[in-house]
């Protein structure tokens, strides 16, 4: 390696919160994983054939990677961006042809004694990629060139995991929304895309003609009452926008009837509560509540959750495993483990802020976008405000690749905030 | 390094921020406030089972176990716990058809993919044995354990009546049961249901997703134990009810058969017979609907629910009465003078004789006395006195009302009073002459065949009978009924119903008896004959009881439509039962083969016969 040439102008100073966070969290859900497949003839620890124990082994691989992280120079990620991104494209195209079948998604690989899935590497191979080319010298993000290549980069790899039915692990790349916001994105992409989802949410829960009756009366408020001065231009903007809207309300029902499958729509039904059936496609998330609400403030103890230990909520040890803290630890437990999350995020943005290089500071801001995403669509799902989408909850559902592949995305960015005075 | 966007990490954290505000109403919603799903979690992990108790046994009057209880199990399917399974190999373990399996798949499908629902009902011990040790293999599939009814021998359908789901009605009017529990439907599984049933208890487990107990709530602390439902100790004979069943075989009609001294029920059955096993588990429904549509009604308990005209047999109760008041003496006489049908006889110079031959006017004109005893001077007054008393005898002889038998669903029969008639004709507008068909056990009379052989007892105890029975005690306590052990006396003098027991046994052994076929050898056997009218063939009637002094059995038989009269069919089958029952066999197996196979309606073509009535 080339260490020695570089100048060093400061030591490395590892920031250890996130780490702390980081080890906090990820045992917290270790603890959680084994209450949740616990079982008394299989109670050891160090039971490989079961998921706590296999658990325990993706750990050990994790830190070792982590500490390998720490250990190699920062820039082998910065200057092998292109290659990481390249090598996982190939995987993802690969997996689309070699791949196994789990849970109606072609996404893992198998390799006789374990399996991978190479989406959950995709995220911090486009952070990386994206990171380098927005962090060019020569960059100007004002050309549409430009912006094209920016939004290829993101939604090829997204494209690849939606051709294998994994259709949480392609929104996800909607998180790459805030680094960009961050580098100068209109703010109006975020507001049309609340605005879009308000629009969508509404006209299935109400009449279409009203809202558009309802659309009409906001746009004349808009124009008549808020506006003081107005001009040809804001008649013809807020007429386009008004048409626009109603366009857009009418086609929901073609998107939700045509382009979402069946599973999709009852998904959202049942968050809007427009399909209650409790024994059939709504099972998972009513479980999920009666786990989490029989929990009330201090929960039932660990390995004390009768639900958890009855095996009443399918995949708590994955993407339900939130109901495992909320039953077992309560309102107290899941509040702490909240504010572990949130601290981590926002400690994240801050950490890219001081960083020097654009190439950090983007890589940052999407470290923590991708946490975000995970950590909101999968506890808002346990939670019923967001419909299942599954997607697992970062450092603590079960799961080799997603751990490992978080810890990467994680770690890489520690080590480059370990350098960022070295770099410049 | 920061730029004109540094600005925006402000919102980025906030958006952060806000998300876990979110999070944390909505779980303070769920968790603090929300009391909804701890109670909706206490109702799914904490399961209520209801301990069922095994039903009480049955057993005959000699220690024989009549009814018991085995275990069968339900294989139950949780549809989305299904995983990697070869239906081929399921279907072949389970002895099924891969169409069979899939509907069923999908009917549990609908029901719930997430909790269980009965896959197969009802499997047979054998059948769950022979694929227990493979079950392991199909995920998703487990087996919950019920108990049926199991009858060792086919025998006494009628007596041990079946069991069945409760229905809408039962739920109503008794809130012990609830929706899936079982209850007597019929004969003693009915009348006994809540000694048989034992006391239910309740015990909380906490239970996984599969309903497989995880262990007890509380270690049991609020738990309460069944207690096991009482056996039933009858008065059946098995043997002799086994050997009736057998005679009936190919006949419709019934056989009651009591022990005088106690009112004990030997033996009752009707014809055709079925086999208690029928009505029980996976078949029960199909053969229900079979039984149930049968044309030759085997469900219907004729001993019990058919009124029959009672013919001949009513006139030994006639002549108990007549004496009784005094309007005749045990050496009247009277012509036979045609004055109603009767075949051709020496006219009886005597009850005894009159009892032996059976002769008509002879009871037409007792019956007159009876009726018209001429304390008043308007026949219709008279008549209705005479009626009123004789009403009112003929109820000391159990007639007119139902037996309080322990047996469900009892008719009563009809004894004409003066309401009756005063309905039917009007106040004032009827006399002897216009009812004088009662007087040989036809027009309004009628009566079901327990009270034919309750008057065999009443005979045979020369004057009293015990309430029919069909359970001498019941529980670890052998806990009695005491209304059994009441003595229902007819206030007749004994000497009369010596007259009658002699008169009934000259009708089997006398010159010009009726029924010498149910003479037995060294059995001193007495009996009354009786011919039904009947449209269609008659019914053939036959009650007799033996031996003369200490009688041991009382019994009852009636056959349908059987050309030739209660001396022809009845009698012989009844002599066969009451060889049967005090000689422990039967030593005329001619006889016995030729009545067992026979059937009498077949003999003449059960064609719809006009009989010219014989009133004048």
């Amino acid at each position: 390696m080339n260490n020695n040439r570089l100048p060093v102008t400061e030591k490395k100073r590892y920031d250890w919160v996130p780490i702390l966070l980081y080890l906090g969290i990820v045992l917290f859900g270790w603890l959680n994983i084994y209450a949740a497949c616990y079982d008394e003839n299989h109670a050891q620890v160090f039971d490989f054939s079961r998921q706590h124990g296999k658990q325990l082994l993706w750990m050990g691989v994790a830190f070792i990677v982590a500490v390998c992280v720490l250990l190699i120079h920062p820039r082998v990620f910065s200057n092998g961006s292109y290659i990481i991104y390249g090598i996982v494209l190939v995987l993802l195209v690969a997996t689309l042809f070699i791949g196994t079948v789990t849970n109606g998604g072609q996404s893992w690989i198998d390799f006789g004694a374990f399996k991978f899935q190479p989406s959950e590497f995709a995220k911090f191979a486009t952070a990386l990629a994206v990171a380098k080319y927005i962090s060019a010298i020569d960059i100007d993000l004002t050309l549409p060139r430009t912006r094209i290549t920016l939004a290829l980069l993101v939604l090829v790899p997204a494209g690849l995991i939606l051709l294998q039915h994994d259709t949480g692990s392609a929104l996800v790349f909607l998180a790459f929304l805030l680094p960009f916001f961050r580098e100068g994105l209109s703010h109006y992409i975020l507001l049309v895309g609340v605005l879009a989802i308000v629009l969508f949410v509404a006209a299935l829960l109400i009449n279409k003609y009203l809202l558009m009756g309802i659309l009409l009366v906001i746009c004349l408020l808009y124009l008549f009452v808020w506006l003081s001065k107005r001009t040809s231009k804001t008649y013809w903007r807020t007429a386009a926008f008004f048409v626009v809207c109603c366009l857009f309300t009418l086609s929901v029902d073609f998107t939700f009837e045509k382009v979402l499958e069946t599973h999709q729509r009852n998904r959202i039904y049942v968050l809007l509560g427009k399909v209650e059936d409790p024994r059939g496609v709504g099972y998972n998330v009513d479980q999920a509540k009666i786990a989490i609400g029989s929990g009330g403030l201090v929960g039932k103890g660990f390995l004390n959750g009768t639900i958890t230990k009855a095996d009443f909520v399918p995949e708590q040890e994955t993407d339900f495993i939130f109901c495992t803290v909320g039953e077992e630890w309560g309102f107290l437990g899941s509040l702490v483990l909240i504010a572990a999350y949130v601290w981590l995020l926002v400690y994240l943005v801050t950490m890219a802020e001081r960083q020097r290089s654009v190439f950090s500071r983007f890589y940052g801001y999407s470290v923590a976008s991708i946490l975000f995403f995970h950590f909101a669509v999968n506890i808002g799902m346990v939670l019923g405000l967001v419909p299942v989408i599954g997607i697992p909850l970062p450092y603590f559902s079960y799961g080799g690749s997603s751990l490992i592949a978080f810890t990467l995305l994680l770690f890489i960015f520690i080590r480059q905030d370990a350098d960022k005075n070295a770099l410049i | 390094m920061s730029n004109k966007y540094t600005h925006r990490s402000g919102i980025v954290k906030i958006i952060f921020l806000a998300v876990g505000v979110l999070f944390v109403l909505r779980l303070s919603m769920l968790q603090l406030f929300d009391k909804e799903y701890k109670e909706k979690a206490k109702n799914q992990s904490l399961r209520n089972i209801t301990q069922y108790p095994a039903r009480g046994l049955m057993y005959d009057r000699n220690g024989k176990l009549l009814v018991y209880n085995e275990a069968v199990y339900d294989l139950m399917v949780i549809p989305r716990m299904v995983k990697d399974l070869d239906t081929a190999f399921f279907c072949r373990s389970v002895g099924i058809t891969r169409e069979d399996f899939l509907s069923r798949m999908e009917k549990a499908y609908i029901y719930s993919p997430y909790s269980a629902s009965i896959f197969m009902k009802q499997i047979s011990k054998e059948d769950f044995g022979r694929w227990e040790n493979v079950l392991y293999k199909f995920k998703g599939f487990y087996i919950s354990k019920r108990t049926l009814r199991i009858y060792d021998r086919p025998i006494a359908a009628h007596v041990l009546g079946y069991v069945g789901e409760v229905n809408e009605r039962d739920l109503e009017e008794n809130p012990y049961y609830k929706r899936g529990d079982y209850i007597g439907k019929s004969g003693l599984e009915a009348s006994y249901e809540e000694e048989l049933r034992g006391v239910k208890g309740k015990k909380i487990m906490q239970v996984d997703v599969h309903n497989r107990e995880i262990g007890p709530y509380m270690h049991g602390q609020l738990d309460t134990m069944a207690t096991e439902g009482m056996n039933l100790y009858t008065t059946i004979d098995a043997d002799l009810q086994e050997y009736a069943e057998k005679v009936m075989a190919n006949k419709r009609g019934c056989i009651v058969a009591i022990e005088p001294s106690t009112g004990e029920v030997l033996t009752l059955l009707s014809a055709p017979c079925y086999d208690p096993n029928l009505l029980v588990g996976r078949i029960r429904g199909e053969n229900f609907k079979r039984l149930n549509n049968d044309i030759s009604k085997p469900l219907f308990n004729r001993a019990l629910q058919a009124q029959y005209p009672p013919g001949s047999i009513f006139k030994v109760a006639q002549a108990m009465i007549a004496l009784h008041l005094g309007v005749i003496t045990p050496g009247t006489g009277f012509v036979c003078d045609k004055v109603i049908g009767c075949h051709n006889h020496p006219s009886a110079r005597s009850v005894q004789e009159a009892i032996k031959m059976s002769c008509n006017p002879y009871f037409y004109y007792t019956y007159r006395r009876v009726i018209q005893q001429g304390k008043f001077k308007n026949i219709y007054k008279d008549s209705q006195y005479g009626l009123t008393v004789w009403h009112d005898y003929m109820n000391r002889f159990g007639f007119g009302y139902r037996l309080p038998i322990d047996l469900p669903n009892v008719k009563k029969g009809n004894i004409p009073d003066t309401a009756f008639y005063n309905k039917w004709y009007g106040r004032e507008r009827w006399a002897f002459t216009t009812i004088y068909s009662n007087s040989i056990g036809q027009g309004e009379v009628e009566v079901v065949p327990l009270q034919m052989a309750n008057l065999a007892c009443i005979v045979a105890n020369r004057g009293y009978f015990y309430t029919p029975h069909l359970v001498r005690y019941y529980g670890p306590d052998s806990t009695r009924n005491p209304e059994f052990y009441q003595k229902h006396d007819t206030g007749i003098e004994r000497e009369y119903f010596e007259i009658a027991a002699r008169g009934m046994y000259d009708v089997v052994h006398g010159a010009g008896g009726t029924a010498h076929k149910a003479d037995i050898p060294d059995i001193d056997v007495c009996g009354k004959t009786g011919t039904a009218e009947n449209y269609g063939n008659d019914h053939s009637v036959f009650i007799a009881f033996a031996p003369k002094e200490k009688p041991q059995i009382a019994v009852a038989v009636y056959v349908e439509n059987a050309q030739g009269g209660g001396g022809t069919w009845a009698a012989p089958i009844a002599s066969l039962i009451i060889e049967k029952y005090i000689r422990g066999e039967v030593k005329r197996k001619d006889m016995e083969k030729y009545y067992t196979e026979i059937n009498p309606c077949q003999k003449l073509p059960l064609t719809r016969r006009v009989k010219k009535p014989k009133r004048r």
